[in-house]
């Protein structure tokens, strides 16, 4: 497989959050503003990225029948490792992000990466995997944290961009979440059907 | 590519011990470095809230009044200028709720500061602007102890959020229990 191959997959063709459909609970849950789906995107991808590493490199020392506990355990170490770090030294977001970031060991892309990609290809080429699905979940929950975020509360960033307006409360509520995520899904499938 | 461990149980549990052990020593490395900042960013957290709240003060001392944390502030020439009382309860729509509440010497509310909140955003989560001196459900300079403060759908005069009677019911209770906090600070 080439390198251009896998970063189109993560960023576009298999896109997580519009093609795959995985990890729906943090995608809806933490897209209430830009910076929190942007964060969590990252979050999500240096994990990702991470478990792939190591992951891929265990692979041949890892017996096929304790290989999701030890994923799970790779996982889990990475993911508690984002979280005390953003507690020390990013308070304020740990507090609007809080339960998500422990989630993300639960969530499907990173397990379904390593079960599907790292524990079958080289560490290169599992670190460029993890790394481009993670960017793809990463500008998948960014866009929907701007769309909700603006329509929500009238705000980029915090910044009232739509001067007086108090915004649709809905939009920030989880229904405006699935209508978001539902009308941008079939927004981005009409584009990439229509290129290929 | 390397021949795969076969599945034994010595396998199994081999690479599972080795790889937990790991993870544990990584973890507990990495807790050890940031104890201190995430203590540290608590305590900020608290002092923020803190001089956010009272009037300019000099001194502060801390006390437990019934159970709950106060912080006394004295201005230069030793007088009590006021105290911060962090109180919380757990009716609020989204579980806790924790503020600080200052109050001057007189007992009226000199400010508050969210401390910790699990509301709604966009409804009970405005209750950070909602109650302040130029928000629609002003508590700024009110005093509990001449009579509690209530919602108006409970016979009171302070405009509750819109949409969100149970976080203000939440927020007032609390007001009002740091006000009683506040009349034994100095029993």
């Amino acid at each position: 497989m080439k390198a251009s191959e896998i970063i189109k997959n993560g960023l576009i063709k298999e896109n997580p959050t519009w093609v795959l459909i995985l990890g729906m609970c943090p995608t809806l849950a933490t897209t209430t503003s830009l910076v929190n789906g942007l964060s969590m995107g990252l979050a999500t991808t240096f994990v990702l990225m991470m478990s792939n590493i190591v992951i891929s490199l265990l692979k041949s020392v890892i017996p096929d029948k304790v290989r999701i506990p030890a994923f799970i355990v790779i996982i889990a170490t990475f993911v508690t490792m984002v979280e005390m770090v953003m507690k020390a030294y990013l308070p304020g977001l740990y507090d609007s992000l809080g339960l998500f970031i422990s989630l993300i060991v639960v969530n499907c892309i990173v397990l379904g990466r390593a079960e599907a990609f790292a524990s079958k290809n080289n560490v290169g080429h599992s670190a460029l995997d993890g790394l481009f699905m993670g960017l793809g979940f990463t500008w998948a929950l960014s866009l929907l944290g701007f769309v909700r975020e603006l329509l929500g509360t009238g705000c980029v960033l915090g910044h009232s961009v739509i001067g007086g307006a108090d915004g649709m409360l809905m939009m920030i509520l989880p229904p405006g979440g699935f209508l978001a995520l539902g009308f941008l899904m079939a927004l981005i499938n009409r584009i990439r059907n229509k290129k290929s | 590519m390397a021949k795969k461990a076969e599945s034994s149980l010595k396998n199994m549990l081999l690479a599972l011990t080795a790889i937990a052990l790991v993870a544990a020593a990584a973890l507990a490395a990495l807790n050890a470095v940031t104890a201190e900042p995430v203590a540290k960013a608590q305590q900020a957290k608290v002092e923020k809230a803190i001089s956010a709240v009272l009037p300019a003060f000099d001194r502060l001392e801390e006390r437990t009044v019934d159970g709950t944390t106060c912080y006394v502030a004295f201005d230069q020439a030793g007088q009590m200028v006021g105290a911060a009382v962090s109180a919380g309860n757990d009716k609020g729509f989204g579980g806790h709720l924790q503020l600080m509440v200052g109050f001057d010497a007189e007992g009226s509310v000199s400010g508050y500061q969210i401390l910790e909140t699990h509301e709604t955003p966009g409804l009970g989560a405005k209750a950070d602007q909602w109650f302040q001196k130029d928000g629609k459900g002003n508590v700024i300079g009110r005093k509990p102890a001449d009579g509690n403060l209530t919602v108006k759908k409970d016979g009171g005069d302070i405009d509750a959020i819109t949409g969100s009677t149970i976080t203000s019911r939440a927020f007032l209770g609390i007001i009002n229990d740091a006000a009683a906090v506040f009349a034994n600070i100095n029993r």
